[in-house]
């Protein structure tokens, strides 16, 4: 299996390799055919890539631990289920479903132009295989996911117990690797058009659906890291700055902020030089991530074991830095827009406020996650930067954002007299007045508590109102089917109601949570936030894999109903600690999150952890809505015209309108 | 003019990159020494630990091999580490083994059958003990395994290897030691 891997991973780094050079040369040199054959390489690569995979699957399955990714990443007591979610649990292997997903990608792109190739294809093409070569020579040198052992262990060490916890474990990895994998798409297709010196704007047009659908990717793939960084990590929290988590934060960042700003590129030919500007950031910045956790450079749940790594992905994060961020200097004096803004009153206004902010944002993140690397590099002590940092120097631009968010979308394109301004945004802005008030005189929670709840109002009830005084004006003017495409239309104000959820589910769990830790002796009560806790006494399973210590509580709720929590205390045999498993009573509004930390006399009595979470429901609920609207807005739109050579006079679907349109029925009349 | 700015940014642009590229270097390259052990000079921790065959006889007290070079190997079997390095262990034991030095194994955390059929497999002919309760791990300040110490004749700690041992290293530590006389 070791030798069929091995022989797989080459043939896909010659074919890329080939891609790569047929599909430069092809384009450079004006040869359809080669680009046909450099198209087909990535059919090619995704066959051997799938391949590959399936060799390490079946050594998983097998217990085929002369295999040292097998031996230290999955034992004989393991779970099937879990065996297979070992392909990815570690470094190594990882790698592999990396090159799968961005073979899949390259044969998405291979795919997707079949029949119509923009000028720029041929590049776009070269830029996927090339970014696939390195991918490709990383695991068949650097990082051995086939390497043998001299001996084969009679069993394996298992998974990182950590990772064998939770079937989260199988969805959330995916997802995240194809947002994160994802942008290579826009990336190639800007270098593209930087590579021709291009100045048609055609690729903006091009990836923006492509980059939706990353951002959709990475959006489900971070709600589902924060879901399970709640679920199984005990410590109450979902989000906790660790260096990993912040570098999936950063390409979503600069997604947003290129998702918005590439309109203005489309409707008003402006900022072409800094949506390419935004593209490559956002690669660099999913190739730095890769570089700092995989690289064995920062210390972090996440990070892998000591790899020999680092220094390929440090060569190759300088290289796209160079010839990114050089293309862009040396293409900046042709590829400069001349547009201007007309009013600082217009929707243009706010989407470039929005890049500042999104892009403050990234420097922040990008400070803290990266300041311990720098200061270490510097000879100076170990350190970590901490949640002060990032949530004392994040609210402030949180809180920008929203009322950003709340008040653009009601702001016209090209411009808006003051008066009209005010007029529309009265009722949000007394709406988000009064919420202040009452959560000021409630008198829980700080000044960022009161301002936040505030501008959650502001946009819910501005949004809210807009969209739906645009539907019913719709409904009384328009044909049939006109209110759903409409609705369609409206796509991104789904997105920004979603981020009202999430920034109401953020303010509530960091502003209202309660906790205690209280040591209860088999049968004693305490009471915690209104509810009587009760223990119940351990209770001990044996699993093949693992040993179980249930420790139940009966709960009795305020309202008098009795719930039972089982937190757990899970004990495997490689682990040198027990890992916990925290139990949730998960409402509506508030979350009874129970964690146990210690036991003591045989289990007779244990310390446990309480937290009172209000909101942590809401994110997920804003993560869903997100991903919803970024879905409709994804969704191709009906094409027609197909005119009777077959020839492309259908509409593109990439030429559909962007998320916010320009001219509904609500904005008609507006003056321009 | 145009030219010139060109030019200009695009120098910016490298010397840019060349800065990070430089400080993530050193980063990449001061991340991997690992820590001195404070042990280091003084007194090995001792240990009386049973074999890992439960025979009577092959038990090991550290005092007891006073005047000896002892090596001492934390292993498990389910570390892969400690497989790439079990070559090495072999060879030294064997070149070793009449010329005064003592070769240790100590099992940690690891399951008996599975211990007993590696170590069978792996050919290790020397002493191997189980450290069931972790306390010569504890007392060793173990970071992980495998991890190797070199005690010299006097029972002093003189060396702390992290990681998989190669024979040739193990050699030049073990060597020098063997010139020195028992007191």
């Amino acid at each position: 299996m070791a030798q069929l891997g091995q022989a797989g991973l080459l043939v896909a780094l010659a074919l890329a390799g080939y891609g790569a050079v047929a599909a430069f040369v092809g384009g450079r040199t004006g040869r359809p055919s080669l680009v046909e054959s450099a198209r087909r390489a990535g059919f090619a690569v995704l066959v051997a890539v799938a391949f590959v995979n399936a060799a390490m699957l079946v050594a998983l399955l097998r217990n085929d631990f002369a295999l040292r990714y097998v031996a230290e990443n999955s034992s004989r007591e393991t779970p099937t289920f879990f065996k297979v979610l070992s392909l990815w649990a570690a470094d190594d292997g990882s790698l592999l479903l990396w090159n799968l997903v961005l073979a899949g990608y390259l044969t998405a792109v291979a795919w997707r132009f079949r029949h119509d190739r923009p000028t720029i294809f041929p590049y776009a093409l070269g830029v996927m295989f090339t970014v696939q070569a390195f991918y490709l020579v990383l695991v068949n040198g650097p990082a051995r996911p086939f390497a043998l052992l001299a001996v084969a262990p009679p069993d394996g060490r298992g998974p990182s117990p950590l990772l064998q916890n939770h079937p989260l474990m199988a969805v959330h990895p995916p997802f995240l690797y194809l947002g994160f994998i994802g942008f290579t798409v826009p990336f190639a297709f800007g270098m593209a058009a930087l590579l021709a010196g291009s100045r048609s704007g055609e690729w903006a047009s091009l990836v923006r659906r492509w980059t939706l659908a990353v951002w959709c990717f990475l959006t489900v793939g971070l709600t589902l890291g924060a879901l399970w960084s709640y679920s199984v990590l005990g410590w109450g929290g979902y989000w906790a700055w660790d260096p990993v988590e912040n570098v999936a934060l950063l390409p979503w960042l600069v997604a947003t902020a290129f998702l918005h700003s590439v309109m203005l590129q489309r409707r008003r030919g402006m900022a072409s030089l800094w949506n390419l500007t935004l593209v490559i950031g956002a690669f660099a910045l999913t190739t730095f991530g890769t570089f700092l956790t995989r690289g064995s450079v920062l210390v972090s749940i996440h990070s892998f074991a000591q790899s020999a790594v680092g220094p390929t992905y440090l060569g190759f994060l300088t290289l796209v830095l160079v010839v990114g961020f050089g293309l862009v200097a040396w293409r900046s004096t042709t590829l400069r827009s001349p547009v201007r803004l007309d009013s600082v009153l217009s929707r243009e206004a706010a989407i470039i406020g929005n890049n500042v902010l999104l892009l403050s944002a990234v420097g922040i993140v990008l400070v803290g996650t990266a300041f311990p690397l720098v200061v270490a590099a510097l000879g100076g002590p170990q350190l970590t930067v901490g949640r002060p940092f990032f949530t004392g120097s994040l609210a402030p631009v949180l809180l920008l954002l929203l009322l950003l968010v709340g008040t653009a979308p009601l702001l016209a394109w090209r411009g808006t007299t003051p008066a009209r301004a005010l007029a529309r945004l009265r009722l949000p802005l007394l709406s988000g007045a009064l919420v202040m008030v009452l959560v000021a005189v409630a008198g829980s929670g700080g000044l960022r508590v009161v301002l936040g709840c505030g501008l959650v109002a502001v946009l819910l009830v501005g949004h809210v109102r807009h969209v739906a005084a645009s539907l019913l004006a719709t409904r009384r003017t328009g044909r049939r089917g006109a209110v759903r495409r409409r609705a369609r239309g409206m796509a991104g104000y789904l997105v920004h109601l979603g981020l009202a959820v999430l920034a109401a589910g953020i303010i509530a769990s960091s502003g209202f949570a309660r906790q205690a830790e209280v040591t209860l002796a088999t049968g004693q009560v305490r009471t915690f936030a209104g509810y009587q806790v009760r223990y119940d006494g351990m209770r001990t399973e044996r699993q093949p894999q693992r040993t179980v210590l249930h420790t139940p509580l009966d709960v009795t709720t305020p309202s008098g109903a009795h719930e039972r929590l089982d937190p757990r205390l899970n004990l495997y045999p490689a682990a040198s600690e027990p890992i916990g498993s925290p139990a949730i009573d998960r409402g509506p509004v508030w979350d009874l999150y129970a964690t146990t930390i210690a036991l003591q006399d045989d289990g007779r009595s244990a310390t446990v952890r309480l937290y009172h979470n209000p909101g942590v429901n809401w994110l997920w609920l804003g993560g869903l809505l997100m991903v919803a609207g970024g879905g409709l807005a994804w969704w191709p739109r009906r094409r027609r015209l197909r005119s009777a050579s077959g020839s492309s006079l259908e509409v593109s679907p990439d030429a559909c309108p962007e998320a916010f349109p320009a001219r509904g029925p609500a904005l008609v009349g507006e003056p321009r | 003019m145009t030219r010139l700015r060109r030019w200009l940014l695009l120098t910016g642009v490298v010397a840019g990159v060349a800065a990070v590229t430089l400080l993530f270097a050193v980063g990449l390259r001061s991340g991997s020494s690992p820590a001195a052990s404070p042990l280091q000079g003084r007194g090995a921790p001792d240990f009386q630990l049973p074999g890992l065959d439960g025979g009577r006889h092959s038990a090991v007290r550290l005092s007891s091999l006073r005047g000896q070079v002892v090596v001492v190997n934390f292993w498990a079997s389910w570390c892969t580490e400690c497989h790439t390095e079990q070559t090495a262990l072999n060879q030294t034991w064997q070149r070793f083994r009449n010329s005064g030095v003592v070769l240790v194994g100590v099992n940690f955390q690891d399951a008996a059958g599975d211990a007993r059929a590696y170590a069978a497999r792996a050919g290790a002919s020397y002493p191997l003990v189980v450290d069931r309760d972790s306390r010569t791990a504890l007392a060793y300040g173990l970071r992980g395994i495998p991890e190797t110490f070199v005690v010299d004749r006097h029972g002093a700690l003189v060396h702390r290897l992290i990681g998989p041992v190669t024979a040739a290293r193990l050699a030049g530590l073990v060597t020098p030691l063997l010139g020195e006389d028992a007191r």
